[in-house]
C-alpha cells in the first residue's frame, strides 16, 4: 500500500496539506476570500463571510475561493464564459471543478431517482394492499352475494308455497349486502368510468329483479305456475344483466390489483443505471486522483461512494425483497383469491341451475346443461377431480390447511355431482318428491326422511370455499405488507445518504482542488 | 349410378323426390343436348314420388286428421306390455296449469289430462295410480313414443297431419276441442277479437307454435313478440310488456286462472283437436284408449268427461257444451 511521502497516515497529512498549499498559491488569493482563509489557517477564528463554515483543511471553502480567484482579471461577461469552458477544459483545478460538479450532480440525481421510483413502487403496493385488492374483494363479495340471493330464492322456491325463513333472511342478506356494496364501490371507483358504467347497471338492474322474485313467491303462496315462470324471468335477469356487471366489475377492479402489482413490481431501471454510473464515475475519479496525486484514498470520494454503494445495495435488496414477497402474496394470495372467488360464484351459479331444473318442472333441460357445465368447470369432467377450478386452487394452495379445506370442497363437489344425477334419474322418472328430496332435503316418496341431499354437498362446498377464500387472503396480506415493508424508508434512506454521497464527493473533490491554490 | 340414385330418391321420400325432380326437369330443359337416360329418369322419378305421397296422406291423414281407429277392449301386444310392466307410462307436463301441473302445496300432479291419464291407467290395469309420470320435453315427446320411452303422452297434444306422417305418431279420437285465442287485460283493453283490434298492438306466443303461424299469417297489423314458453306471456302481459297473448285457449284459461285481472275475449280463430299420442305400431293400445275415452265421454252431463271439466276448466273457459264427437275411420 503506497502512502504520501513524508505526510505520514490520513489525519495529518490533511491537515498539514492546505497550509502547505496555501505557502504556494497564496499571493492569488482573493482579499474577499482572505479573512476566511485566515480563520481556517489560524484555526479558531471566526469564520462568517463564507457559507461553508469551515472546519481547518475540509476545503470547501477554497472552492469558493478558487472562483474568485479569477476576480483580479475579471474580463467582459461576454468573453468570460468561454474563457472559464476553456479553462475548465484545459487546467487542472478546472476540470476538479468540472468533475466534482459532475460526481455532485450524479449522485444526487441518483438520489433523487431512487426516492422518486421507490415512492412511487412503494405508493402501488400500498395501493395493492390497501386499495386495490379490498375493491377486489368487494367486487367478488358483490358477485358472490348475488349469485348467492338467487340460488338462495331459487331454493326457497322448491321448499313449497311458502319460502322457509332462513332462506328468507340469507336472501335478505345477500341482497342487503349487495346493495351496500354495490354503494361503498360507486363512492370508490371515482375516476374509473368502466367500472361506474358497471355499477350503474347494477343499481338499475337490482331493483328489477328483487321485483320479480317477490312477485314469484307472491304466485307461489297462491300456487300459481306463473310464480315459476316469474323466477325464471328473476333469474335470466340475474344471470344475463346484473352477473355479467358484476363479473365486470370485478375483472376491472382485479385488472387494477393487476396493474397495482405491475407497477410496485417495475424494476427500477433508472436508478439502477444512474446509480452504477454514479459509482462508476466516483470510483473513476478516485483512480483519475491516485494516478495523478499516488494518493490512494480521498476521504471524501471515499465517504461519497461508500454512500453511494449503500444506496444502491439497499436499492437492489430492498426492492428484490418487496418484488419477492408482492410475487408470493400474488401467486399464493391474489391469484389463488381470484381461483377460489371464481370457483364459489360457479359453484353459486350451479346450485342455482339445479333449483331451477326442478323449479322449470320438465321444461328445466337447459338448466340442467348449465347446471353440469358449472359443476364440470368447478370439480373437472364427471367431477374426476382433476381438472377444473378447484384442481387448480388446489395446486395453488400453498400450505396444508389450504390444502386441505380445497380437497373437502372437492369431495363435496364430486358427491354433489353423483348425487344430483340419482335426483335426475328420479324426476325423469315422474318422482319429482324424491328428485326434490334428493336436492333440498326432506321426506322421499317412501316417508322416510332423505338421508342425503345436494344441499348438503353444496354447502360444505361454499363453506369450504369460504374458508379457503378467508385463509388465502391472510396470506396474501400477510405477504403483500411485508412487500410494502421492504421498501419502507427506502425512498427516505436515499435521498438522505445522497445528499450526503454527494457532499462526501464533492468534498473530496474540493480537497483536490485546495492543492492549487 | 342411375340405380343408386333412384334407390335413394324412393327412400327419401316426398320432398327430396320433388326436389330432385325439379332440378332435372330443369337441367333437362335448360339442357336441351342433355343424355336420353337422365331425362327419362327424370320423368320417372317424379311419377313414382308423388303418386306415393298421394296414397300416404290419403290413409293416414286428410281431411281430419283426428279421425282415430275404432274402439276395441281387445288385448294385444301393446295392452299386455303395459299389463306385464303393472304400470303405465305417460309423459305428462308438469307446468300447464288445471291441464297438468305440480300442486305447489301436495306436490301431486294434477289437471284435466291427469283424470283422463287416470282413467286409462284404471281401465287397463284396474288401479289409477298405477301410472308412472314421465316428465318429457316438449322437443323430445314424439321421439319418447317412437322409442317405446312412454306409452303415450296426454299433455294437450294437438293433433295434426305433421305429427301423423312425419313424426310418426298415433293419435286417440280428440277428447278436446280448443283454438288460438285471444288474452287480454280486463280493463283499458282495445282488443276484442282476432281482428283488426290488434293493429298496432304488441302480440305474445310460444315460439314454433300453431299461434305463432296464425299470427304470422294473419298478423292483422299487431307485432309480434316470441317467447320459450306459453306462460312467460303471461309474465309479459301482467308486467305490460305486450298487449295481448295469443295461445291455445285451453293454456290461455289456464293463464286467466292464474290471474283475475285478464280474460279471454273473442272467439277461437282456429280449431284444434287434443288428443292422446301414442306409438303408431301399437294399434291395439290406440283402438283400447279410444274405448276408454267412449266411456270417459258417456254419461251426458254426470260423465266422467264433464266432471273434470267442472273441477278444473270451467271457471276459466266456460261456455264448453261437451266433449267433441269421436271421428273414426273406416276399418
Amino acid at each position: 500500500m503506497k502512502t504520501d511521502k513524508g505526510a505520514g497516515r490520513w489525519g495529518r497529512k490533511i491537515h498539514a496539506l492546505p497550509m502547505r498549499i496555501v505557502s504556494i498559491c497564496g499571493h492569488t488569493a482573493d482579499q474577499e476570500i482572505d479573512p476566511a482563509y485566515a480563520g481556517s489557517v489560524q484555526g479558531g477564528g471566526s469564520v462568517t463571510q463564507t457559507q461553508y463554515s469551515g472546519r481547518p483543511g475540509d476545503g470547501v471553502d477554497v472552492i469558493a475561493s478558487a472562483t474568485g480567484s479569477d476576480a483580479p482579471r475579471r474580463r467582459p461577461a461576454w468573453a468570460e464564459q468561454p474563457g472559464r469552458l476553456r479553462e475548465a477544459a484545459t487546467t487542472e483545478p478546472g476540470r476538479l471543478r468540472v468533475i466534482g460538479a459532475l460526481l455532485a450532480v450524479l449522485v444526487v440525481a441518483f438520489g433523487a431517482v431512487t426516492a422518486w421510483q421507490i415512492t412511487d413502487r412503494a405508493a402501488a403496493a400500498d395501493n395493492v394492499v390497501n386499495r386495490s385488492e379490498p375493491l377486489s374483494s368487494r367486487a367478488a363479495d358483490i358477485y358472490r352475494s348475488l349469485a348467492d340471493a338467487d340460488t338462495t330464492a331459487a331454493g326457497g322456491f322448491l321448499a313449497g308455497r311458502q319460502d322457509p325463513a332462513d332462506a328468507r333472511k340469507r336472501y335478505n342478506d345477500d341482497i342487503r349486502i349487495a346493495s351496500r356494496y354495490i354503494a361503498e364501490a360507486a363512492a370508490a371507483s371515482e375516476g374509473s368510468d368502466q367500472a361506474k358504467a358497471q355499477i350503474e347497471k347494477l343499481n338499475e338492474q337490482l331493483p328489477v329483479y328483487t321485483g320479480y322474485v317477490e312477485r314469484a313467491r307472491a304466485n307461489n303462496r297462491l300456487g300459481y305456475p306463473v310464480g315459476g315462470a316469474y323466477l325464471r324471468r328473476a333469474n335470466t335477469t340475474m344471470t344475463q344483466e346484473i352477473l355479467p356487471a358484476a363479473k365486470e366489475l370485478y375483472r376491472i377492479e382485479t385488472a387494477r390489483l393487476g396493474a397495482d402489482y405491475a407497477d410496485a413490481k417495475a424494476l427500477p431501471w433508472a436508478a439502477w443505471g444512474l446509480g452504477v454510473l454514479a459509482l462508476g464515475a466516483l470510483v473513476w475519479a478516485q483512480r483519475r486522483s491516485y494516478r495523478r496525486t499516488n494518493r490512494v484514498f480521498n476521504q471524501g470520494l471515499v465517504a461519497g461512494s461508500a454512500a453511494t454503494a449503500v444506496v444502491l445495495m439497499w436499492l437492489v435488496v430492498g426492492h428484490s425483497l418487496a418484488r419477492i414477497q408482492l410475487n408470493d402474496s400474488y401467486v399464493n394470495g391474489a391469484r389463488s383469491l381470484q381461483v377460489l372467488n371464481t370457483a364459489r360464484i360457479e359453484s353459486l351459479q350451479a346450485r342455482a341451475n339445479e333449483n331451477l331444473t326442478l323449479v322449470a318442472r320438465g321444461s328445466g333441460a337447459s338448466y340442467n346443461d348449465a347446471y353440469r357445465a358449472e359443476l364440470q368447470d368447478l370439480a373437472g369432467k364427471g367431477a374426476n377431480g382433476k381438472t377444473g377450478l378447484l384442481a387448480q386452487a388446489l395446486s395453488m394452495a400453498d400450505d396444508a390447511k389450504g390444502r386441505d379445506t380445497v380437497k373437502t370442497a372437492m369431495k363435496a363437489a364430486q358427491a354433489w355431482w353423483a348425487l344430483n344425477a340419482t335426483a335426475r334419474k328420479d324426476d325423469d322418472s315422474g318422482e319429482y318428491q324424491d328428485a326434490l328430496a334428493r336436492t333440498i332435503g326432506g321426506n322421499l316418496k317412501s316417508g322416510q326422511k332423505a338421508a342425503q341431499y345436494t344441499a348438503q354437498c353444496f354447502d360444505a362446498v361454499d363453506t369450504n370455499l369460504a374458508t379457503a377464500v378467508a385463509h388465502e387472503h391472510t396470506a396474501f396480506q400477510r405477504s403483500a405488507n411485508d412487500g410494502r415493508g421492504a421498501l419502507g424508508g427506502l425512498a427516505a434512506g436515499a435521498a438522505l445518504l445522497a445528499v450526503l454521497g454527494a457532499a462526501g464527493a464533492a468534498l473530496g473533490i474540493g480537497r483536490r482542488l485546495s492543492e492549487y491554490r | 349410378m342411375l340405380l343408386s340414385g333412384r334407390r335413394k330418391l324412393r327412400g327419401w321420400g316426398g320432398v327430396a323426390g320433388m326436389a330432385a325432380a325439379c332440378m332435372l326437369a330443369v337441367s333437362a330443359t335448360a339442357l336441351p343436348l342433355h343424355d336420353q337416360a337422365d331425362t327419362a329418369a327424370g320423368r320417372d322419378t317424379p311419377l313414382r314420388t308423388q303418386n306415393k305421397q298421394v296414397s300416404a296422406t290419403d290413409t293416414s291423414c286428410g281431411q281430419h286428421p283426428e279421425a282415430s281407429l275404432t274402439p276395441s277392449t281387445a288385448s294385444g301386444p301393446a295392452v299386455d306390455r303395459i299389463k306385464k310392466a303393472g304400470k303405465l307410462v305417460v309423459g305428462v307436463d308438469q307446468n300447464s296449469y288445471r291441464w297438468g301441473y305440480r300442486d305447489a302445496a301436495s306436490g301431486d300432479i294434477v289437471g284435466f289430462d291427469i283424470d283422463l291419464v287416470k282413467a286409462i291407467a284404471k281401465d287397463i290395469l284396474g288401479d289409477e295410480n298405477a301410472v308412472q309420470y314421465k316428465t318429457v320435453p316438449t322437443s323430445k315427446r314424439f321421439e319418447a313414443i317412437r322409442k317405446h320411452q312412454v306409452d303415450m303422452v296426454v299433455r294437450t297434444v294437438t293433433i295434426n297431419c305433421q305429427r301423423i306422417t312425419e313424426e310418426k305418431v298415433a293419435f286417440s279420437t280428440a277428447y278436446f276441442q280448443a283454438g288460438q285465442q285471444l288474452l287480454v287485460p280486463r280493463q283499458g283493453s282495445t282488443i276484442k277479437d282476432f281482428n283488426n283490434t290488434l293493429n298496432g298492438k304488441k302480440v305474445c306466443t310460444a315460439k314454433t307454435s300453431t299461434g305463432q303461424a296464425k299470427l304470422e299469417e294473419q298478423p292483422h297489423g299487431s307485432h309480434i313478440v316470441l317467447v320459450d314458453n306459453q306462460l312467460d306471456c303471461l309474465v309479459l302481459l301482467q308486467l305490460g310488456e305486450v298487449d295481448a297473448v295469443f295461445t291455445d285457449n285451453a293454456l290461455a284459461a289456464g293463464q286467466a286462472a292464474q290471474d283475475p285481472a285478464v280474460h279471454l275475449v273473442g272467439k277461437p280463430a282456429t280449431t284444434e283437436y287434443y288428443g292422446v299420442a301414442m306409438n303408431s305400431g301399437d294399434t291395439d293400445l290406440v283402438r283400447r284408449v279410444n274405448q276408454v275415452l267412449e266411456n270417459y265421454r258417456s254419461g251426458g252431463t254426470g260423465s266422467q268427461w264433464e266432471q273434470a271439466y267442472r273441477t278444473w276448466l270451467k271457471a276459466v273457459l266456460p261456455g264448453i257444451d261437451g266433449p267433441p264427437a269421436p271421428l273414426y275411420k273406416n276399418g
